[in-house]
């Protein structure tokens, strides 16, 4: 794959670019959010996003997914994201909304399983695609399960209301929900923020893990979980792309100043 | 350093303070017992009065001109078609118009308009419902002075209270439940059907009977539409109209229902119907606490599965 002239994934071995953000402006309403924009998405890799609150970091990741077309007055004004290998830019008006949001999948910042039961929640990606089968279904809830690392907890519960889980076998849960589908990216958006640090270690392994099926781009406010857990990191401020890298580089030898006084405190 | 008279001071402080809470607590249940006692002594008023009344011939019966043998047959029969039909035709309404202004509706001016005026329609007298119906059931399109006109002008005065305990029962749905649907890949259509309309049946549930229970006791637009207000016969059931009888006739029939059956009967100079008219006033508030009672029940059934 030919990686194209952001030049930001320089130097880094064996990286194939997934998806690619260019020069990407966004409004709400008046407010301009992102401020041109451009970071590359590696395949198969974690990709977090970092920057104190309000720098954009959770509004480019929504845009990933279209999520700001759920709302009026949002506006993407230029540049765009482009998904490979087919070169589709997500956000061009003639790609569908539902269509990137079928190959892309997200899990919230607060664990937020529907109303039904275990089963249900993770089927529901495969019944929105017209999959009705009982046993593919099965097949699949259960490889979802699995891959979430949920399986050996709820196997003989699947009929029990997923709100009935702890707050880290939910969030897991919705894990399974999108992974159910097999998209080619995931997108986390502070994934471990509502839960505590056993949970929370829990869900970090199973990112890790995940790369292995999937591309990821997480979003955290913990520094220290974007340095654990990620191979590339990007820092945001203000709306625009400070410095993106490979995530040691980023932590041990931060190019700009910014970035240095982000990740060791001085401010943020 | 506090000494004893700071202390003390603070103690004097609080105590004046305090009694604000006590003066208001007695004005709440002054201001409650109003609305209760005044509620309880009428029902058990109209109860002492009119339930040694009630016997199986009373509902088996039609209205008669001697007290002791009239009935409420025609009347409560006429009541329950008349509340089904008023079911059939404004739910499906208002569940529909609440779901596409909450979750189609692009958010605009037009919009805006249409949102404050259907709280405005929730406050419009009644009785204008009635003319209106007068003018567009009865007449335009020729229903006639039937149960089918009754229960269109019912489902009309009742769908702005349907209307907006759809909104609200939608709103409160978590956003995150709602993104989490999108995210999924889920159409509006998908999101609405699998989503939003099971997760606020409970609440859209009680607007339907908070409305119906207003209806059941409308008698200005039923009068106005032109019920019967003695009527010695029952609707036909299906089939056995004249020929060529078929399921619906009976929703072409003359009609009257219980509010107007106890107006009529108040207004006789006879102590005995006065007697009938609470016995009646006494089913038609049991009718209404059972619908009550039936969407709490129901309402509890469809909420135990729903936790956020």
């Amino acid at each position: 794959m030919q990686i194209p002239s952001t030049g930001l994934a320089a130097g880094v071995e064996g990286a194939v670019l997934k998806a690619d953000v260019r020069d990407l402006d966004f409004y709400y309403g008046a407010f301009h959010a992102l401020k041109r924009v451009s970071m590359p998405i590696h395949d198969h890799m974690v990709t977090a996003l970092i920057g104190p609150s309000g720098c954009g970091k959770s509004t480019l990741l929504r845009c990933f997914n279209r999520m700001h077309d759920l709302y009026p007055g949002n506006r993407y004004a230029g540049g765009g994201i482009v998904l490979y290998p087919d070169d589709t830019n997500l956000l061009s008006p003639d790609v569908d909304p539902i269509e990137v949001r079928m190959r892309i999948s997200m899990v919230f910042q607060k664990p937020n399983p529907f109303p039904k039961s275990i089963y249900e929640n993770v089927a529901y990606s495969l019944r929105v695609r017209g999959m009705s089968n009982k046993s593919e279904l099965d097949d699949r809830v259960e490889s979802a399960l699995k891959g979430a690392a949920l399986w050996n907890e709820v196997s003989n519960r699947l009929k029990e209301l997923g709100a009935n889980l702890s707050g880290g076998q939910q969030q897991r849960l919705c894990i399974a929900r999108a992974l159910a589908s097999d998209p080619e990216i995931i997108l986390f958006d502070e994934p471990t923020s509502a839960l505590d640090p056993i949970a929370t270690a829990s869900i970090e392994e199973l990112i890790i893990e995940l790369k292995e099926k999937v591309t990821i781009l997480i979003v955290t406010h913990n520094m220290q979980q974007a340095a654990r857990i990620s191979d590339f990191t990007a820092y945001m401020y203000l709306g625009e792309m400070v410095e993106f890298g490979v995530t040691d580089q980023i932590f041990i030898k931060p190019q700009k100043k910014a970035t240095e006084d982000y990740i060791t405190g001085r401010f943020g | 350093m506090m000494t004893a008279a700071d202390l003390a001071a603070i103690r004097a402080i609080i105590t004046r303070a305090k009694r604000w809470d006590l003066f208001f607590s007695l004005l709440g249940i002054l201001s409650l017992m109003v609305g209760v006692l005044t509620f309880t002594v009428l029902f058990v008023d109209m109860a002492i009065q009119g339930v040694p009344r009630l016997n199986l011939d009373f509902f088996t019966s039609f209205p008669s001109r001697k007290a002791a043998n009239a009935g409420i047959l025609s009347a409560w029969v006429g009541t329950v078609l008349v509340m089904l039909l008023t079911a059939l035709a404004a739910v499906p309404l208002g569940v529909a118009a609440g779901v596409y202004l909450e979750e189609y509706a692009p958010k605009n001016w037009m919009t805006d308009i249409i949102e404050i005026n259907i709280s405005n329609l929730a406050g419009i007298p009644s009785i204008v419902y009635g003319l209106l119906a007068l003018g567009l059931f009865v007449y335009y399109f020729g229903f006639g002075q039937s149960i089918l006109s009754a229960g269109l002008t019912l489902a009309l005065l009742i769908l702005p209270v349907i209307i907006v305990a759809t909104r609200e029962a939608i709103r409160a749905i978590p956003q995150s439940i709602h993104e989490g649907s999108y995210a999924c890949g889920a159409t509006t259509w998908q999101t609405v059907s699998d989503h939003i309309l099971p997760y606020s049946s409970a609440g859209i549930l009680t607007g339907v009977i908070i409305g119906m229970a207003r209806a059941i006791g409308e008698t200005a637009p039923i009068i106005t539409i032109g019920a019967l207000t003695f009527i010695a016969f029952l609707p036909p059931a299906p089939f056995t109209g004249e020929p060529p009888a078929g399921l619906f006739d009976w929703i072409f029939a003359p009609f009257t229902v219980m509010p107007i059956q106890m107006f009529n009967w108040t207004s006789r100079p006879e102590a005995a119907f006065a007697i009938n008219a609470a016995a009646a006033g006494f089913v038609l508030v049991f009718m209404t606490l059972a619908m009550n009672g039936l969407a709490i029940y129901v309402r509890y059934r469809l909420r135990k599965n729903i936790k956020w």
